[in-house]
């Protein structure tokens, strides 16, 4: 069995985790084409090669994002996703009547 | 006979010989219903061949008799049936009193099987054979039954007992599979580097090959190695030995998989060394299958391990030096050599060969067997057939025959590098050592010894030592001084043949033993144009058989290059892949730790006399009495929460303390509804999409505080949830702490019309009363003298209370509350009982009347979803699907034909043979006595009063109508008491 470093609890057996996706960003607001947003939601780049992915440490409920290579299955970094997301997200409020 | 059993068997050899058998001890057991006497620690063939019986099973396609083949368990020659047990290694499995052992794949008798008249139409079971027979023309339906009846080995009892298996873990700073010489001194070396250390090894004595081999002239020089070299590990202390135990298989990270007797291991190690050694590979010639014809390792196994001689009269087929070891060995054990056979043109006069030469031996160099002569039916041989090699695989001239029952192959090992292909290394071809070696090792993985091409023993010690120390310096340790490195001869030259192949043309020259493969299917099959190995290996079925290609599929790969006329270096032998011998399913499958998780009340439920379901991993009461008075029970639960007051235990409903500032942004971004405004002590209905605007989850927040809300969640979607918002905050970075408190609380709902009355007899610091503690309210207080937190909720249609409190004290609160209700005749309820409640007030049960695709505005819950919010989780995807025309609906509905049968979960709706949609949930409601159920049915069929088709089982179709939702109490007044 794989072994997965957690950044906050260490190598533990890849049993231990889930995988979340890949680390992709959201398009937002009601103008995002249905055609953009069923890009987000349903297609995976699946790429040969390094991907960022969310990982969750099961047992602790930590999520942290794992830098992997898909040809060798190796994981490359592990780290927590702080290191990516540092800021408050916010959300536009939508115009009024904008509701469709 | 007397004289038998005081020897143990007519072949058994003095006490010199056999170092694995007890023979004070003797041991009766039956083979083929006759009576058998061997010592303790034979084998069953070692006991069978003691006794003259050579004979041990009939092969897989020609029933052809088959006899011991490697005394190693590396071979199916062994494979018999032992009760309800089959294809156990007989060659490996110890003999135990009254032990009932059986031959295998045959009709009649081991001796004289019907079915071995197929051997006769051998030449139309060409490779390939059922694909081109069988399918091509049609006839498979009537053939199958033939062939399935033909095919697998042994017998499976499905009545079997089931025995005890288990697992256990282990870890090592190195791990060391094998105990033979390359082994032993890598395991000392590493300790010695201060590592602890497990070893692994397959047989009930180390040693490997120094059990039973002979170094030089001398025969014992080997097993006093063994005997040093064993000392010294058990002196130490941080050297753990697993005897009789195999490494069915390497995993990533150096997770291995170990067999020992009923228990499964899964190790994990820092490092590991493979000294796993080689597999003696046998000669092709014609009937080099026959009982009587062994490897020479198997020969001296027999001798050395077991006392047992192999034969009377033998020829050895020799290519190594190895060879005249055995010729040594079968002298000492009494076997007239006729004649070493010897593929070498130059046979290097060693000290053996030497010695070989001086006990009057001839030696036939540049020889070799083309045919061993067959017995009485093949059930032995009664000489082999020698002639002058005149090219690769070619000979001529008249072929001497040599009168013998026993004919050694030693001719070239491979290595048995299973495992460490399992772990990624790859092999590559040495024209050299004829051999293929492991060329690149993965990164915490060693070889030493045989199976990294290492034969001379003073070099495999030295590489042992100087492994062993690499492995510990790469788990860490480095006490002591760093062995050096090898150097010199490592003799990997000179052990194997380069084309141990004489193809005869009258065939049965095997390549594979299982699988009954000639020479001729393999060149067939590449002439049928499968020319790749793994290709070969599939067509031709080379190397699929239960030794997995352990003796084939170096010769399978040589045969692949000649036919190609390609270079060997660069073929490969097919992957390999765990495990590297079969696993019982009882090892894999035997004690399993699931966890249960049982509420705080399981113990009251089971002193009420409940039948318990499984809610994931939780167990929940489904109905309070008999399993036969299912029904009725379910009913009365159902009149009493309507007429007086039930109880329920909801103890699993998954709980959630959301507290912070952004505590409702949190829940407004992660549920449809909306709950800035939402009013402390208010409760609001949460249901939950992904980011496709499929309905995931529902429940209630409660707002406790304006930074504090105290959501629930479904029961088996709670710890999805759960992951989900962290997920999400991990991005958001809200400033809210999320904490899952299911297992904290335990909770029941008290619900129907005299609940608060109940109650009001232990809770005392909440104002019950309708105005002051309204439907949807939510109150601190406590009851009985317990802190909880008190929700007016509505699931059952009732009046009602779900009350949540530390789980520490949820016992005392059922209790408290059974005996407050007690005046009242306060009743127990179940999921099942519940299940009958929620439907007839029409509510959904997420998972049951939603599926993976259900939208909001399919389940008729566009209530639910808030305007004008900024953003949240599948908002964007249910505005696009709002924006098209629905697909289906979810409709309640009930019965026009009252007395139609109740229609099943998953039923079809239907319309003009077109599937519209499916039944969800259906029951004959006891409040209302008729049918109701939800389904989905087309957009145009979800009209009040619209009519619809149901296929209940069996085909019948029945006619649904659409009734307007809820079925009971339309005015919901009920449950706002």
């Amino acid at each position: 069995m794989k072994i997965m470093n957690c950044p906050l609890n260490g190598p533990r057996n890849i049993s231990e985790f889930v995988w979340g996706g890949e680390v992709k960003e959201m398009p937002s607001g009601p103008e995002v084409s249905p055609r953009d947003w069923a890009g987000y939601v349903f297609i995976e780049n699946n790429i040969a090669g390094v991907v960022r992915e969310w990982w969750c440490h099961v047992p602790t409920s930590f999520w942290f994002i794992a830098e992997r290579n898909t040809v060798s299955d190796e994981v490359i970094r592990t780290y927590p996703a702080s290191e990516v997301f540092n800021r408050r997200v916010e959300f536009a409020a939508p115009a009024k009547g904008e509701t469709k | 006979m007397t004289s038998m059993v005081e020897t143990g068997g007519v072949n058994r050899l003095p006490d010199s010989f056999g170092r694995l058998i007890d023979r004070k001890r003797r041991v009766a057991f039956s083979f083929e219903g006759r009576e058998i006497e061997g010592f303790a620690g034979d084998t069953i063939a070692a006991a069978l061949a003691a006794n003259d019986q050579w004979v041990l099973s009939r092969s897989f396609k020609y029933r052809r008799p088959r006899g011991i083949l490697t005394m190693a368990g590396q071979d199916s020659n062994t494979l018999v049936q032992i009760g309800a047990e089959p294809n156990v290694l007989a060659d490996r499995r110890i003999i135990e009193p009254a032990l009932g052992v059986m031959g295998q794949n045959y009709d009649g008798s081991l001796e004289a099987d019907r079915g071995n008249v197929i051997e006769l139409f051998g030449r139309f079971l060409p490779v390939g054979f059922y694909y081109k027979t069988f399918y091509k023309r049609g006839s498979w339906k009537f053939w199958e039954k033939i062939i399935r009846g033909r095919a697998g080995l042994g017998k499976v009892d499905l009545a079997a007992h089931h025995g005890y298996f288990d697992k256990q873990y282990l870890f090592a700073d190195v791990a060391v599979v094998g105990g033979g010489p390359a082994g032993l001194s890598a395991a000392l070396q590493a300790a010695e580097a201060g590592a602890e250390v497990i070893l692994i090894d397959e047989w009930p004595a180390l040693g490997g090959s120094l059990c039973y081999a002979r170094l030089g002239r001398e025969g014992d020089a080997a097993f006093n190695l063994a005997e040093k070299l064993a000392a010294q590990v058990k002196a130490k202390g941080n050297i753990h030995v697993l005897s009789d135990a195999t490494c069915t298989g390497w995993f990533a990270d150096n997770w291995l998989a170990i067999v020992k007797g009923s228990r499964f291991y899964k190790l994990r190690a820092r490092s590991v060394v493979m000294a796993t050694g080689s597999l003696e590979q046998p000669a092709v010639f014609r009937n080099n299958d026959l009982p009587g014809v062994m490897q020479g390792t198997a020969a001296q196994r027999l001798i050395r391990l077991y006392g047992v001689r192999p034969g009377r009269k033998a020829v050895v087929l020799a290519a190594n030096d190895d060879a005249y070891g055995v010729a040594l060995d079968l002298g000492d054990a009494g076997c007239e050599v006729q004649a070493v056979v010897d593929l070498r043109e130059q046979v290097p006069e060693t000290a053996m060969v030497h010695a070989t030469r001086g006990r009057g031996v001839p030696i036939l160099a540049g020889y070799a067997v083309t045919e061993a002569i067959p017995g009485t039916a093949k059930l032995g041989i009664l000489g082999a057939a020698a002639a002058r090699i005149a090219r690769e695989g070619e000979t001529d001239g008249a072929a001497a025959v040599f009168e013998c029952d026993l004919l050694c192959m030693s001719t070239g090992y491979s290595p048995a590098g299973q495992i460490l292909h399992h772990a990624g290394t790859k092999f590559t071809y040495d024209h050299a050592a004829n051999m293929f070696q492991p060329a690149i090792l993965p990164p915490h993985v060693f070889a030493a010894g045989s199976v990294n091409g290492t034969y001379a023993m003073e070099a495999v010690l030295a590489e042992g030592r100087r492994i062993g120390w690499a492995a510990a310096q790469d788990a860490g340790f480095a006490r002591g001084t760093e062995p050096p490195a090898v150097t010199g001869d490592r003799g990997s030259f000179g052990q194997t043949h380069a084309w141990p192949i004489f193809p005869h043309k009258a065939g049965k020259d095997f390549v594979d033993f299982d699988e009954d493969l000639q020479v001729k299917d393999l060149v067939n099959g590449i002439a049928d144009g499968y020319d790749d190995i793994e290709l070969l290996k599939r067509y031709s079925t080379v190397g699929m058989g239960p030794s997995q290609g352990r003796h084939s599929a170096v010769a399978a790969v040589r045969v692949l290059a000649k036919e190609t006329a390609t270079d060997l270096a660069t073929l490969s032998v097919t992957t390999q892949r765990p495990p590297y011998v079969p696993e019982k399913f009882g090892h894999l499958a035997g004690r399993v730790f699931e966890p249960e998780r049982h509420t705080a009340m399981h113990h009251r439920h089971h002193e009420l006399g409940a039948r318990m379901m499984v809610a994931g991993l939780w167990y929940r009461p489904a109905f309070y009495g008999k399993p036969e008075d299912r029904d009725q029970a379910i009913r009365e639960e159902v009149q009493a929460v309507r007429s007086n007051v039930g109880l329920i235990d909801v103890s699993t409903l998954g709980g959630l303390d959301i507290r912070g500032p952004d505590a409702a942004e949190f829940l407004n971004r992660l549920y449809t509804f909306t709950y800035a405004k939402q009013p402390v002590g208010r409760s609001r209905y949460v249901l939950m999409c992904d980011q496709t605007g499929a309905i995931i989850d529902d429940g209630v927040a409660c707002r406790i505080h304006d930074e504090h809300f105290y959501v629930t969640a479904t029961t088996s979607g709670v710890d999805g949830v759960y992951r989900l918002m962290l997920q999400w905050n991990a991005q958001w970075r809200l400033d809210v702490d999320v904490a899952n408190v299911t297992a904290a609380y335990a909770g029941v709902n008290i619900a129907g019309p005299r609940a608060r009355e109940v109650l009001a007899k232990v809770c005392h610091d909440v104002d019950l009363g309708p105005e002051a503690f309204p439907y949807m309210g939510v109150r601190l207080g406590s009851v009985a003298g317990i802190p909880a937190r008190l929700l007016r909720v509505g699931f059952v249609g009732e009046l009602g209370y779900e009350i949540h409190a530390p789980a520490s004290q949820g016992e005392a609160l059922w209790d408290a509350l059974m005996a407050a209700g007690g005046t009242a005749g306060i009743r127990p309820f179940g999921v099942e009982a519940q299940r009958v409640l929620r439907l007839e007030k029409g509510h959904i049960i997420i998972g049951q009347d939603t599926d993976g695709l259900t939208h909001p505005f399919e389940a008729d819950m566009a209530w639910a979803i808030a305007k004008n919010k900024a953003y949240f989780m599948g908002g964007r995807s249910i505005a696009i699907q709002t924006a098209r025309p629905l697909t289906r609906k979810l409709v309640g509905f009930t019965l026009e034909d009252p007395s139609a049968p109740v229609p099943e979960e998953c039923h079809l709706t239907v319309r003009n043979g077109e599937i519209t949609g499916r039944v969800t949930s259906a029951v004959r409601s006891p409040t209302l006595d008729r049918v109701i159920g939800l389904a989905y049915v087309a957009p145009d069929q979800a009209a009040e009063g619209a009519n619809f088709d149901i296929k209940i089982a069996g085909g019948r179709l029945i006619k649904g109508r659409v009734v307007k939702l809820p079925f009971y109490d339309p005015e919901t007044k009920r449950q706002e008491m």
